[in-house]
């Protein structure tokens, strides 16, 4: 029976095969957070990667996790930071320059930065969420001129579980503006003290002419999109990256649905105006 | 217009060694276990003759029949899918070599079935897989290959379960296409089968079993028993259900279904629709091989929607509401096909008898009032 699909040429379950990958570089950005700048080892399996994509990443014996791409790195490398918070995190967490790891990818949707050329841009990001944004933020960099006001939101439990503080003189010095906040201080703390969403007041740019690109914990998301609504911000301007149990990236497993959106497929990065109900019903 | 043959009962083997002659797998419906299962069969013989099956809401039994009929059963607990989309698969076999990894194994090529006995409602399924394996962006191989290579003898059904709802769903119970041969059994005072090919590879078989064409009587007779399966006492309407799904998001009536709901999983293993699977990763003692494994899985199994130390879904109202929402609901979003067939299997093999078609006009209700 012929089902109107081509038999595919290349070797029958591509797809699930990862593909070995080299550490460049492994960074501890904090405690339990490690950046890895990793380069196929064949470049055949290179692929483009946009912003917001992700990639699954593998530890021989161990097994397999969706990252989202944090970066480019000084060559070709891509980079993924990664927290250690289970067994293939942690064993991600600890690879060394040289290691091997598999990789399959990019997967995924990305965020819509081009299509936003001319807007103020707002990026707001929660604990390891700023990761997946760091690539808008640099995408802002190099084309500063394209953009009009940004502001980066960010916030974190503590002080010591903040991202990428090493480079926010640099994100200001490029007339970024950086607020960051934590939900509880310690005694080096002389910033923000509260959640996300309360930064939006110290924010400077213009309400209609904004673009936001959000990740974090869901609650975050959805508190910080209703201010930004609240605010003005055009809803279908709003877009944010979602998270769910995936194994396989390429819309097969089933797991990572949220009622009629498959995550891998069809975000993670969605419009706000996409999600919004589907966010507000629990266990959905 | 599809000419339609005749083969005596007694010279149904023919059809086996045909198949036999073009190196087929057949699989097909036999008694084991006290239920009609689908297995390697190697002829007429091996089929649940003079066998039938009576089901209801969480309740099924073989009974014997006072006739010689193979067919003369509904579905029972398992699919097609299981040769398709297999419970488990292995997907690689890797090797750590000089620090690098490698593949190490070659993907096999599926077995060519020949699905004996694929009843209306089944087809309808296989065709809902065709787009969620092999319509998408990405493909499973696997499934492509052995549903291409496959041959489909279908069954039209001329007997219907009280659990059946085929004909509201309009998939069955007779079979006009999208398979390679379609039988109608006919027994009384001859056990025959009417025979229709519905694809070239088909009316090759045919011509080579060199069959008389049917009487005039015998395709009405023929009508008259799938006509008389089509009166089903189980209904559900189609129409509007994506939208009444996405009402009913939080409605109270997933609680009540979850007072009675074992979150077993049992109708997503038995729906010949259900596609939702796991992986586990097999490591050997020494260390230098690694396997991945697919294996069926089911929105109701904890762990199913683990995300940063939890569920997503944690209760059982919540695992319900996934599983018919989404076959009912955002499956048209997604494939354009509801996820649903009509075969009824969910609520037969569900063991407190939760009734989907009674269910779903409860959903409509709460959403009136």
């Amino acid at each position: 029976m012929a089902v109107g699909t081509e038999r595919a040429a290349a070797s029958a379950d591509d797809v699930w095969v990862p593909r070995p990958w080299v550490v460049r570089s492994a960074t501890r950005e904090i405690g339990d957070t490690v950046t890895l700048e990793i380069e196929p080892r064949d470049a055949s399996a290179a692929r483009p990667v946009a912003p917001g994509q992700f990639m699954m990443l593998y530890i021989f014996g161990v097994g397999e996790v969706p990252i989202s791409v944090s970066g480019t790195g000084p060559t070709s490398g891509l980079l993924h930071t990664v927290r250690d918070v289970g067994a293939v995190t942690h064993a991600l967490c600890n690879l060394g320059v040289g290691d091997v790891l598999g990789a399959r990818g990019p997967f995924g949707s990305a965020w819509p930065i081009d299509e936003h050329k001319g807007c103020d841009v707002v990026i707001a990001a929660g604990g390891i969420g700023l990761a997946p944004l760091r690539p808008v933020v640099r995408h802002v960099l190099e084309r500063r001129g394209e953009y009009d006001d940004v502001v980066v939101l960010y916030g974190s439990r503590q002080p010591d579980q903040l991202l990428y503080t090493p480079e926010f003189e640099r994100w200001r010095a490029a007339g970024i503006q950086v607020e960051v906040t934590v939900d509880h201080a310690d005694q080096t703390w002389d910033g923000h003290i509260g959640v996300v969403p309360t930064l939006v007041r110290h924010a400077r740019f213009q309400v209609d002419e904004a673009a936001a690109f959000l990740c974090g914990p869901e609650v975050m998301m959805r508190f910080m999109a209703q201010e930004l609504v609240d605010r003005g911000v055009v809803p279908e301007r709003i877009h944010l990256s979602l998270e769910r149990n995936m194994k396989c990236a390429v819309g097969m497993c089933g797991r990572c649905q949220l009622g009629p959106e498959f995550l891998c497929l069809d975000g993670p990065v969605f419009p706000w105006t996409r999600v919004e109900r589907l966010m507000a019903v629990p266990e959905l | 217009m599809t000419a339609t043959s005749v083969l005596a009962a007694e010279h149904l083997d023919r059809l086996f060694q045909a198949l036999a002659r073009r190196e087929y797998t057949c699989v097909g419906p036999t008694v084991r276990d006290g239920a009609i299962v689908y297995d390697r069969i190697e002829g007429a013989a091996d089929l649940p003759r003079g066998f039938t099956d009576t089901q209801a809401p969480g309740e099924y039994r073989l009974e014997r029949r006072d006739d010689d009929a193979c067919f003369a059963y509904v579905v029972g607990p398992h699919s097609w899918k299981k040769y398709l989309f297999p419970p488990e698969r292995r997907l690689w076999r890797l090797r750590r070599s000089d620090g690098s990894i490698e593949r190490v194994d070659a993907d096999e090529p599926p077995p060519r079935y020949a699905f004996i006995g694929v009843r209306a409602c089944e087809i309808a399924a296989l065709l809902i897989q065709d787009r969620v394996f092999t319509g998408g962006p990405h493909s499973d191989t696997y499934y492509g290959r052995a549903r291409e290579d496959a041959f489909v003898v279908a069954v039209s059904c001329t007997e219907s379960a009280p659990t059946c709802f085929c004909s509201s769903m309009g998939t069955g119970p007779a079979v006009t296409g999208d398979c390679d041969l379609a039988l109608t059994e006919l027994v009384g005072e001859q056990h025959v089968f009417l025979v229709e090919a519905h694809s070239p590879a088909g009316r090759e078989l045919v011509d080579e079993l060199d069959l008389q064409p049917a009487a005039t009587e015998q395709e009405h007779a023929a009508r008259a028993a799938v006509g008389a399966a089509a009166q089903q006492e189980r209904a559900l309407d189609p129409e509007g259900l994506p939208e009444l799904m996405g009402k009913s998001l939080e409605s109270p009536r997933w609680d009540e279904i979850a007072e009675r709901c074992l979150a077993c999983a049992n109708c997503t293993l038995v729906c010949p629709t259900c596609f939702c699977s796991d992986v586990e990763d097999i490591s050997d003692l020494t260390g230098e091989h690694a396997e991945r494994w697919r294996r069926w899985d089911s929105c109701f199994n904890p762990g199913f929607s683990y995300l940063h130390g939890g569920d997503v879904r944690r209760a059982t109202a919540a695992k319900y509401r996934q599983w018919l929402t989404h076959k009912l609901g955002t499956w048209v979003e997604q494939f354009d096909t509801s996820g649903c067939v009509g075969c009824g299997r969910c609520i037969t093999w569900c063991p407190v008898g939760i009734d989907i078609t009674a269910e779903v006009p409860k959903l409509a209700k709460g959403e009136a009032s």
